[in-house]
């Protein structure tokens, strides 16, 4: 299974190599290579289907026992299929729709990593190789939303998609690590054995929420859902490919992963639930009211989101059958329905509901498929989307607990969805016809190859159900932990959940009636909505994100204030109090040390050095200051040089000569010397200067007679000639017992040397 | 500062100062001396030249920028690592070459002279960069 995500990278990075003169033909290389892997994975279906799970683990960083562990079970292969196949439709897609922009290559290599993680995230059994793969999906998400980084719209909304899933990316990772710190590892095998212990721990709801917090975001549930709305900025193969067909069911699939680990409890069914019956409702209510047909389309998604959300959540023996079902019903006719705007899109240049009209003559084809995908969608027979809807309600109807205001929801939903479908219907393909297309059309034909597939499968598998039911079952008994015998079937008879399908579509065709022939009822119907729902999420975000902006610039400013004496004054008062409580609390403050001053040219030279110091702080000249620090420095060498410190003299001796030039030179830069401090900041100055000296000089003389551990010393003295064939040791300490150390100094010089002429130079430009 | 007697001398101090300089790189392992005080001496001639001449002049003597001076003297340093890495030894372990000439007697080539070289050359480098961006009129 590496060997997939290898291939993936591979081909990512190796389409820059392809030479310009055929790199038109790069969406279909990867298209067939999606198409391979698809095959890849279609040849281990009788084998997950008996029952079997593949494992993998390759050593990664074995002693932080994280390794790379891949299975590939009835729940993950579906996810594999999925994402491989639309893939494929997906690129083959995009090879007509994104010919006439520039950046493709950039785009492919996008989509192609794209790809590669997302089967990553869904083949990882460890999780936090799992949550690498996930965020990866987000930053692609973020890379590909903004793939229109000239419009302002499109960064905008990326990085909210990025800002809303990156949020939840964290939580989910801390999430994870709560679950792991309860088991003591990150494999999904541990976690499933040790189910009932995770469970019962009281970190347990913690972890819930914030692996739930996760799933919302990144499942575009209610109130996340409005960065998918965003999300539609990007061009529409992404719109198809992620966020519709897999990179939003991410969640899902991470819900379906951790409910044999976390699923089953009050606190899973409450949440989970209700926030997806919200998002479900939500979703399909604003859904009839909007007029662009991309943005039509992402509401109808979050609902299908939502009501994928709702089935895990509810937790009834057919639920997670229901919801297996649906993910491939949706998958099927949204990313269809996608394609088929963009196509829309394309040849007449336009995205707004209200303007299409009559096109069913002129593209007889993209009827015939929009007809299939849009009954797939409203749930009516022959299509899958009628399976899947009786299955839902069978669903809801099991539910222990309020199943019949379930039952209220969902049919409600499915009304608006129902409506949806047929508004999408007949206002695009029928009336009079005010476009015209013809010259497009030819141009675009090939778009409508990949929705045709997968209009077609929605047909085929709504006749045939059983090739689905045989994908789905190993799954189910993944999630749920026992074997089931699956019967999916069109026809189940006259019954009860035969009346309920035929009260939706009779309810959605009345509202669709009602709005079609109300010219206004639509713009009244939004104007209701806004006073109803005021809140817009995108603005409540955007000003969330200034204010918190605001507010921490201005936190900042209150320690980052730019005055460099302050931040001086700041460092030494701090490492003076820091020194002397820690000299007090460890030490105390008597001295006992042999210090002397003898012979008496040392004393002379303190004296010296003494004097000059004195001088520098009183002399009225900057360049007297300068020469007077510079004596103090090379009467400290001549100490150095009397306790037979040769290398160190030798060394202050150079730096003071080398100080003097540069301040000279820096000097040189500034305005005259004027002593602008009044009489109370030079106080100021002259207690935290001393107060600094004296607790360096007490250091100083504490210093030498601490003797923590037993002295190093000897052991360098004692080899240095042996091991390290150098007699002077300290350059041997230098060079090469402490090598690592200097070659951080090294490292540290040379960095503050780019910093100096890096910041000098932008002076100059005036910057 | 024009000054015709300090250019002339300049030309002939600055082989002392390089000598020196070089000196005390190659001695600092058994005597004082080594690649850090070797890199200041270094520097500390061209100090002596911006006396004499104006620093475009000396940019253009030198024809090699300060910064590469930086990144070659890092890339010694990483490079004196490279034996212990290919031996298999404790990283920044010393390898040593002894090679026997009849002039010097017998002379210890070893992966921290390397070092040193590496430091020394860094060293001048760091210096020059200060150098050169403070006296480069503004």
């Amino acid at each position: 299974m590496l060997i997939i995500l290898i291939l993936y990278l591979v081909l990512a990075f190796a389409l820059f190599l392809i030479p310009k003169n055929i790199s038109k033909q790069t969406p279909l290389l990867i298209a067939l290579v999606q198409l391979g892997i698809f095959a890849f994975f279609i040849n281990y279906l009788p084998n997950i289907a008996a029952g079997h799970v593949i494992n993998q683990s390759i050593a990664w960083i074995p002693h932080l026992e994280l390794n790379l562990e891949f299975t590939l079970d009835g729940l993950s292969l579906i996810f594999a299929l999925l994402i491989s196949f639309i893939g494929f439709l997906v690129f083959v897609y995009a090879k007509t729709y994104m010919k006439s922009y520039t950046g493709t290559a950039r785009f492919y290599f996008y989509l192609t990593l794209f790809s590669g993680s997302m089967m990553g995230l869904v083949l990882s059994s460890n999780f936090i190789q799992l949550f690498i793969f996930w965020e990866l999906t987000s930053i692609l998400s973020f890379l590909l939303i903004s793939f229109f980084n000239e419009k302002e719209q499109a960064r905008k909304a990326a990085f909210q998609s990025l800002f809303v899933t990156g949020f939840g990316g964290l939580c989910l990772f801390v999430g994870i690590i709560l679950i792991g710190s309860i088991v003591d590892s990150y494999s999904l095998s541990v976690w499933l054995e040790n189910a009932d212990v995770i469970r019962s721990d009281n970190k347990y709801f913690p972890a819930l929420v914030l692996v739930l917090l996760g799933v919302f975001t990144k499942s575009a549930q209610f109130p996340f859902h409005f960065w998918l709305l965003g999300a539609m900025q990007a061009p529409t193969p992404v719109s198809a490919y992620l966020h519709s067909a897999t990179m939003v069911k991410a969640g899902i699939f991470l819900l379906m992963r951790l409910y044999p680990v976390l699923g089953g409890t009050i606190e899973w069914t409450y949440i989970v639930s209700v926030i997806g019956a919200l998002t479900m409702l939500v979703g399909a209510y604003v859904a009839v009211t909007q007029i662009d047909i991309k943005l039509i389309l992402a509401y109808t998604t979050i609902s299908a989101l939502g009501i994928l959300t709702l089935l895990l959540g509810i937790d009834t023996k057919l639920s997670v059958k229901a919801a297996l079902v649906f993910l491939f019903v949706h998958a099927f006719y949204k990313a269809a329905l996608f394609m088929l705007a963009g196509f829309l899109t394309k040849i007449s240049g336009t995205r707004v509901l209200y303007k299409f009209g009559g096109l069913i003559k002129h593209t007889p084809w993209g009827f015939i498929i929009a007809m299939l995908a849009l009954l797939s969608m409203a749930g009516i027979p022959p299509m899958l989307g009628f399976i899947g809807k009786e299955l839902i309600y069978e669903a809801k109807f099991e539910s222990p607990w309020v199943s019949s205001l379930l039952i209220v929801l969902g049919v409600t939903a499915n009304v608006f969805m129902v409506a949806v479908s047929f508004l999408l219907l007949f206002k695009i393909f029928w009336g009079e016809s005010r476009m015209d297309v013809t010259s497009a059309l030819s141009k675009y034909k090939y778009l409508l190859i990949s929705p045709g597939i997968l209009a077609l499968l929605s047909l085929g598998l709504g006749l045939f159900p059983d090739l689905l039911a045989t994908l789905i079952e190993p799954a189910i008994s993944i999630i749920r932990g026992y074997d089931i015998q699956l019967k999916l079937k069109l026809w189940h008879g006259f019954n009860l959940i035969l009346g309920i399908s035929i009260i939706t579509v009779l309810g959605g065709t009345l509202l669709f009636i009602f709005i079609y022939n109300n010219k206004g009822a639509i713009s009244a119907w939004q104007r209701i909505n806004n006073r109803l729902f005021s809140i817009d999420f995108t603005r409540v975000f955007s000003t969330g994100l200034e204010k918190f902006i605001t507010f921490s610039s201005k936190n900042t400013h209150l320690i980052q204030h730019g005055y460099n004496r302050y931040y001086i004054i700041t460092i030494i008062i701090f490492t003076s109090l820091l020194l002397s409580f820690q000299l007090y609390m460890n030490r105390g403050w008597e001295i006992n040390s042999d210090f002397t001053l003898r012979p008496f040219y040392i004393s002379g030279l303190v004296v010296i050095i003494t004097l000059s110091a004195l001088m520098s702080v009183f002399s009225k000249n900057s360049i007297f200051t300068v020469t007077a620090m510079a004596v103090t420095g090379y009467g400290i060498s001549l100490i150095y040089l009397y306790y037979s410190a040769v290398d160190l003299a030798i060394t202050q001796i150079i730096i003071e000569t080398l100080m003097v030039v540069m301040f000279v030179l820096v000097l040189r830069r500034l305005p005259n010397f004027i002593k602008l401090s009044g009489r109370s900041t030079k106080i100021r100055d002259a207690v935290i200067a001393l107060s600094f000296g004296v607790i360096m000089t007490f250091l100083a003389l504490k210093a030498i007679n601490v003797d923590i551990h037993p002295s190093i010393s000897d052991y360098f003295v004692e080899n240095s000639a042996v091991k390290a064939y150098g007699k002077n040791v300290v350059n041997v300490i230098l060079v090469d017992f402490r090598a690592l150390d200097t070659m951080g100094e090294v490292t540290v010089l040379v960095i503050a040397a780019l910093g100096v002429f890096t910041l000098l130079n932008l002076k100059k430009s005036g910057k | 500062m024009n000054s015709i007697i300090l250019q002339i001398a300049s030309k002939y101090l600055r082989i002392i100062f390089l000598l020196f300089a070089f000196i005390a790189l190659f001695r600092g392992h058994n005597q004082p001396g080594g690649g850090f005080i070797g890199g200041l001496l270094a520097a500390l001639y061209i100090v002596y030249d911006s006396l004499a001449f104006t620093s475009d002049q000396i940019k253009q003597q030198l024809k090699v920028r300060p910064e590469s001076y930086m990144g070659v003297g890092l890339l010694c340093v990483l490079l004196s690592f490279l034996p212990s890495i290919v031996t298999g030894a404790p990283l920044m372990q010393g390898a040593w070459l002894s090679v026997d000439s009849s002039v010097f007697g017998e002379i210890k080539l070893g992966t921290p002279l390397l070092f040193d070289l590496g430091v020394f050359i860094a060293v001048m480098g760091v210096t020059l960069m200060f150098l050169f961006t403070l006296s480069t009129k503004k």
